[in-house]
C-alpha cells in the first residue's frame, strides 16, 4: 500500500546516513569475517571531540564506537533525544546538526567534531516554548510522548526548509518519523498551524 | 473572597497534562534515569530455535575491555522464584511465570537470551556479544502455524460454547462459510523495554522499569527474589507506549535484578529493537472459520465460530477470540470452538483488544459477506440483528447507543455513495470502495486507592501507583477532580509512576479511566464532606446550617440557600489550624449493580478507500470512527486514542505481519525497515465521533473504556471496503496488492 513516493522517503532517509552507517558497521563486519579463535579483545582508545550542543561548547573524550545519540543520552544526560530503534529507521533520535536533521543513532559522535548540534532541550527558551512545541501541545500531537522529540525536530526543519506547503508535502517530509500511538493527523495539524501562523521557527 | 458570580465558573482545560514535559524532552522514561556507577547489561541470544547448549565459551568476552561479568546458566545465582518449591517443600506460589532467563541450558525459541554481558559501557557490552561462543545440540522444531494447525493432535482445547442448536446456520435460507487468517503482530511501542536495578543491601531493591503496572512489578519481583513487597520500589514516571506488552514482567526485569545483585552495582538492561520482536510478546497468529446464516429477511439463524491461535511450547496463552460471536448480535443458535497450538516460538501476549480484535475481524467480515448474499445493506443487516439485551447472559446492557454510531458514521462517510455491487465505482484509475465494521469490549471497574493532599494555598495533589502509557490518564484524572471540586485543572497535580504511592490498577483492558476515575471522584466527594464538616465546626455563621444545605465549589464552602454564608477553604483551614488536609480512600471494584447488567463499550468504523485498477495499491481516503464509551472525560486525549486505534488498524489491515523463516525458526523481519507500521504518508483524513452519553451504572463518573474499541473491528472495515471496491475478498491479513491478484505489484 505504501506509495512509491513514500518508499523514496524511506530510502532517502537511509541514504543520507548510509556512509556513516557503513563506517559504524565496518569493525563488526571485519571481525565477523575472521574466525572466532583469532579474535583477541583489544582496548579501545578514546578520541578527543569538540562540539557545540545547544549553544554550549563541549570538550570531550569519547569512545570511537559511541553514537551521537548515546553520547547525548548516556554521557551528557541530554535524554530528550530518544532511542527508538538504533538503526536509523524510526526518527525518534533526530537532532539538528549544523541546521540539518540527522538520525543521531546513525552518526558516530567523533564524526561531529566542530559541529553545532541542537537537541529538543535547546529548542525552548527556558520555559518559553518554541512555536512548534506550543503547536504540538495545542493539537495534542502526541500520546506516549516518546517519538515527540524527533517529530518536533523534523517538523521544525520541515517548515524552515519550505516543505510544509500542503498536508501531503508535510506527510512526505515527516515519513521518517514513526509514531506508534498514531498521532500522525494531529502532528500534521500542528505543523500546518505553525506554517500558517507565519511564526519564525 | 471572590465575586460570587464568578466563583462557579471554571475553565477546566483539556490540554494534555504532561504535554509540556513531553514536548521539551523533560519527560523521563525508564532508561533515562541518571544512576551513578551504572553498568550496562546486554543479552547474547540463541542462534538456534530448539535444543540445548553443549558448551558456552565466555572466556574471551570476560577478557574484553570493560566487561565486568558474563552471566549464564553456568554461573547464574539461584533466586527463590526459579524454584518450583518453597524452602519447606510446598508448591511455590511465587514461582516465576514463563521463561526463567539464564536458568538452564535449554533453548526454546530463536533469539532466546542465553547470557547477559555486563560491562562498564553500552559499547563495551555490545561489542563483547560476538566474543561469546555457544555450541548447541539442535532438536527439530515447529514454527509454521499454517502447516501444524491442520494436525488436530497438536492442538490444546481452550474454550467451547453452545447456545441452541449447533451448526444451525447450515439450515438457514442464506448462509456463508469462510476461513480467515491473521498474522502475528508486534506491539512495537517506540520506547524499548528497559529496567534499571539498584540494590541497597541484600533485601532492598529499587527498580526503574517500563511497565503498565508498577504495583504488579513490585509484587512479581518481591516474590521472585524472596523480598518483602515494601522493600521493592518500582518507578515508572513515563511509559513510551506499550499496547499490552508491558502488562507482565519480561526477561529483562529479573536479568537486571540478578546482575545488579551479583555485581553489587546498578545495572541497566535495555532491549534492542530486534529483541522487541521476540522478547516482549506479540499478538498470536490465528485461523478462524465462521459459518453464519440468516432467513430471507436477514434475521440471523445461526453462527458457528471456530478458532486456533498459537502459543509457545513453554506457556499456554489464550485470548477470547470467539467470544464476540456469543453476544455482538441477537442470534438464538451459536456455537464456538477455540483451540491453541504450541509452537517453538516465544509466548504471545495481550495486544490492544486481545481476542476481540482477531474475532471481530472474522465476524465483521462474515457479516459483510452475508449481506452481499442477502442483497442487503451491511449496516441494515446489523441493525436488523441488533442485540437489545446481551444474548449470552440475557442481561440488559447498562447502556448501549450502537445505533447512533451506525447512523452518524453513515452520514459522515457518505454511505449513500457506496456502490451496491462491488467493483462498479471508479474515480479515474482508482476503484472506490466503502466498508464498515464494528467492535465491542468489556467495560468494568477495578479496585483503586487514591491519596489526596490539599495544601493551604489551594493546590491539590492526588496520588496513585499507576502508570500512563500514553492515553492521557493524568489528563483525565485532573478533569474528573476539576469537575467534582469545580476548580481549574491547573490547581491539581496527579502524581503516578511509583509503587510507593497508594495502590492503583495496572493500566490495561480499557479500565483505567473507569477504575481510577471512580477513586478520584470518591476522594473528591470525601474532601467536600470533610470541609463541610470543618465549616460547621469552625465557623459561627455555619453552626446552624444543616450540612446537606452546604456545597463546595471553586475552593469555597457555601450554603445553597443563603449565598452570604460562605467561606474559602483556605480561610477555613487557617481557622482550624490545619496547614494541610490529607485523605486516602479505596474505591471498590464490587458494584452489586454490575451483575444485573451487561457492560460493554462499542465502536463502529467506516472506511472509504481507493484501489488502483492497474497496480492494486490500496489508499485509504477517509475514515469515520465512532465510539459508544459512556461519558468522554477528556475529549482531547480520547480523540487521540481513537486516532491511534485507526492507525493501528491500518497497519493490521494492510501492512503488519511478523514473518518467520521456517528453515531456521528465526524472525525474518525484526526491524521497522522490514516490519511495516503505518507512517505519516499512510494516514487519511480521520473523523472521530463519540456518543458521549454517561453510563452511571458502571461507575459514578459515567465513563467506559475506549482504548480497545478504537482498534477492534477496524481491519474488517478496511477488508470490506476493499471487497466493495474490487469484488475480491482477501481473508488473510494483511491485504496486499499481490493477494488481490495484481501480479506485478
Amino acid at each position: 500500500m505504501r506509495t512509491c513516493k513514500n518508499d523514496e522517503g524511506r530510502r532517502d532517509f537511509i541514504k543520507k546516513s548510509s556512509a556513516i552507517a557503513a563506517l559504524y558497521l565496518a569493525p563488526f563486519i571485519l571481525v565477523r569475517a575472521v574466525s572466532f579463535n583469532k579474535i583477541i579483545p583489544q582496548p579501545i582508545a578514546k578520541e578527543k571531540l569538540q562540539l557545540q550542543i545547544n549553544g554550549k561548547m563541549f570538550d570531550l573524550e569519547v569512545d570511537a564506537r559511541t553514537s551521537l545519540l548515546d553520547l547525548l543520552r548516556e554521557q551528557l544526560a541530554l535524554t530528550g533525544t530518544k532511542k527508538g530503534c538504533d538503526m536509523g529507521q524510526c526518527g525518534a533520535c533526530i537532532v539538528h546538526v549544523n541546521g540539518k536533521i540527522v538520525n543521531s543513532c546513525m552518526s558516530l559522535a567523533i564524526d561531529n567534531n566542530g559541529n553545532k548540534v541542537t537537541t529538543i532541550e535547546g529548542l525552548a527558551n527556558g520555559d518559553q516554548l518554541h512555536p512548534m512545541q506550543e503547536a504540538f501541545v495545542k493539537h495534542d500531537a502526541m500520546q506516549c510522548g516518546y517519538c515527540t522529540s524527533g517529530q518536533i525536530m523534523s517538523a521544525v526543519v520541515c517548515v524552515r526548509s519550505g516543505h510544509a506547503k500542503t498536508r501531503d508535502e508535510i506527510k512526505e517530509y515527516m515519513a521518517g518519523n514513526i509514531c506508534r500511538c498514531g498521532s500522525y493527523q494531529n502532528i500534521v495539524d500542528a505543523i500546518m498551524d505553525v506554517k500558517e501562523s507565519g511564526k519564525t521557527v | 473572597m471572590s465575586d460570587s458570580k464568578n466563583i462557579f465558573t471554571i475553565d477546566a482545560g483539556d490540554e494534555r497534562a504532561d504535554g509540556f514535559e513531553k514536548v521539551t524532552g523533560r519527560a523521563k522514561f525508564t532508561a533515562e534515569h541518571q544512576i551513578p556507577n551504572l553498568a550496562y547489561g546486554v543479552f547474547v541470544c540463541s542462534t538456534i530455535t530448539k535444543g540445548s547448549i553443549k558448551e558456552l565459551d565466555v572466556s574471551k568476552a570476560l577478557a574484553a575491555p570493560g566487561v565486568l561479568d558474563v552471566i549464564s546458566y553456568k554461573n547464574c545465582p539461584s533466586i527463590p522464584g526459579y524454584n518450583p518449591l518453597t524452602a519447606d517443600g510446598k508448591k511455590n506460589n511465587g514461582e516465576w511465570r514463563g521463561l526463567k532467563v539464564l536458568n538452564d541450558n535449554k533453548v526454546r525459541f530463536y533469539g532466546q537470551p542465553i547470557a547477559l554481558i555486563v560491562a562498564d559501557s553500552f559499547e563495551n557490552a555490545t561489542d563483547a556479544i560476538k566474543l561469546v561462543k555457544a555450541d548447541y545440540v539442535k532438536e527439530d522444531f515447529e514454527t509454521d502455524f499454517a502447516k501444524e494447525r491442520s494436525d488436530d493432535s497438536k492442538l490444546k482445547p481452550a474454550s467451547n460454547y453452545k447456545r441452541g442448536e449447533e451448526k444451525a446456520y447450515q439450515k438457514a435460507d442464506v448462509f456463508i462459510e469462510a476461513e480467515y487468517g491473521t498474522p502475528m503482530e508486534v506491539h512495537n511501542p517506540m520506547e524499548m523495554h528497559a529496567t534499571i536495578a539498584v540494590w541497597e543491601g541484600d533485601d532492598k531493591l529499587t527498580l526503574y522499569d517500563k511497565t503498565q503496572g508498577p504495583k504488579s512489578v513490585q509484587s512479581t519481583i518481591a516474590k521472585a527474589f524472596g523480598l518483602q513487597e515494601k522493600n521493592v520500589r518500582v518507578i515508572t514516571e513515563f511509559v513510551g507506549g506499550a499496547f499490552g506488552d508491558a502488562l507482565r514482567s519480561w526477561l529483562n526485569v529479573p536479568a537486571a535484578c540478578i546482575a545488579a545483585k551479583k555485581l553489587n552495582r546498578p545495572v541497566k538492561v535495555v532491549l534492542t529493537r530486534p529483541q522487541m520482536f521476540s522478547l516482549v510478546g506479540y499478538r498470536p497468529q490465528s485461523w478462524q472459520k465462521i459459518g453464519i446464516g440468516a432467513d430471507k429477511s436477514g434475521k440471523l439463524i445461526g453462527i458457528s465460530h471456530a478458532a486456533i491461535s498459537n502459543t509457545s511450547r513453554y506457556e499456554d496463552y489464550r485470548e477470547g477470540i470467539t467470544d464476540v460471536s456469543k453476544f455482538l448480535y441477537a442470534c438464538d443458535n451459536v456455537d464456538t470452538n477455540y483451540k491453541i497450538l504450541p509452537l517453538d516460538l516465544s509466548t504471545p501476549t495481550w495486544m490492544r483488544g486481545p481476542g476481540e480484535v482477531t474475532g471481530c475481524y472474522a465476524l465483521e467480515c462474515a457479516m459483510d459477506e452475508l449481506s452481499y448474499k442477502l442483497k442487503m445493506d451491511p449496516v441494515e443487516l446489523r441493525i436488523k440483528n441488533h442485540a437489545d439485551i446481551n444474548p449470552e447472559n440475557k442481561m440488559p446492557w447498562s447502556a448501549k447507543n450502537l445505533k447512533e454510531c451506525y447512523e452518524t458514521g453513515k452520514q459522515k462517510i457518505g454511505w449513500k455513495n457506496r456502490p451496491k455491487h462491488p467493483g462498479k465505482l471508479k474515480e479515474k484509475e482508482w476503484l472506490v470502495g466503502y466498508g464498515m465494521g464494528g467492535g465491542v469490549f468489556g467495560a468494568w471497574k477495578g479496585n483503586a486507592t487514591v491519596k489526596l493532599i490539599l495544601k493551604a494555598d489551594g493546590n491539590l495533589i492526588l496520588q496513585s501507583a499507576v502508570s500512563d502509557m500514553g492515553p492521557g490518564t493524568t489528563t483525565a484524572m485532573l478533569k474528573v477532580a476539576a469537575e467534582s471540586l469545580q476548580i481549574p485543572t491547573g490547581k491539581i497535580k496527579f502524581v503516578l509512576g511509583d509503587s510507593d504511592l497508594p495502590p492503583g490498577p495496572t493500566q490495561g483492558g480499557s479500565g483505567t479511566t473507569s477504575t481510577l476515575g471512580s477513586a478520584v471522584s470518591l476522594i473528591c466527594e470525601s474532601l467536600k464532606q470533610t470541609v463541610k464538616e470543618l465549616a460547621v465546626q469552625q465557623v459561627s455563621a455555619f453552626t446552624n446550617v444543616p450540612i446537606t444545605d452546604l456545597d463546595v465549589k471553586n475552593e469555597h464552602v457555601f450554603s445553597v440557600k443563603d449565598s452570604t454564608i460562605k467561606i474559602s477553604i483556605a480561610e477555613l483551614m487557617k481557622l482550624a489550624n490545619k496547614p494541610v488536609i490529607e485523605i486516602t480512600k479505596e474505591s471498590s471494584a464490587n458494584n452489586p449493580q454490575e451483575v444485573k447488567y451487561a457492560t460493554n463499550s462499542f465502536s463502529v468504523h467506516f472506511v472509504k478507500l481507493h484501489v488502483h485498477s492497474k497496480t492494486g495499491e490500496i489508499k485509504i481516503q477517509h475514515v469515520v470512527t465512532t465510539g459508544d464509551a459512556g461519558k468522554i472525560i477528556s475529549e482531547n486525549t480520547a480523540r487521540s486514542q481513537m486516532l491511534g486505534g485507526v492507525v493501528g488498524g491500518i497497519g493490521m489491515a494492510l501492512t503488519e505481519e511478523l514473518k518467520i523463516d521456517h528453515q531456521t525458526g528465526e524472525i525474518a523481519n525484526a526491524s521497522f525497515g522490514t516490519y511495516h507500521v503505518p507512517l505519516h504518508t499512510d494516514i487519511p483524513l480521520i473523523d472521530v465521533w463519540f456518543v458521549d452519553k454517561p453510563d452511571y451504572i458502571i461507575n459514578s463518573i459515567g465513563a467506559k473504556g475506549l482504548g480497545e474499541i478504537a482498534l477492534i473491528g477496524f481491519a474488517a472495515a478496511v477488508a470490506n471496503a476493499v471487497y466493495n471496491a474490487t469484488g475480491k475478498r482477501v481473508r488473510d491479513l494483511p491485504i496486499t496488492a499481490e493477494k488481490l491478484g495484481f501480479k506485478n505489484a
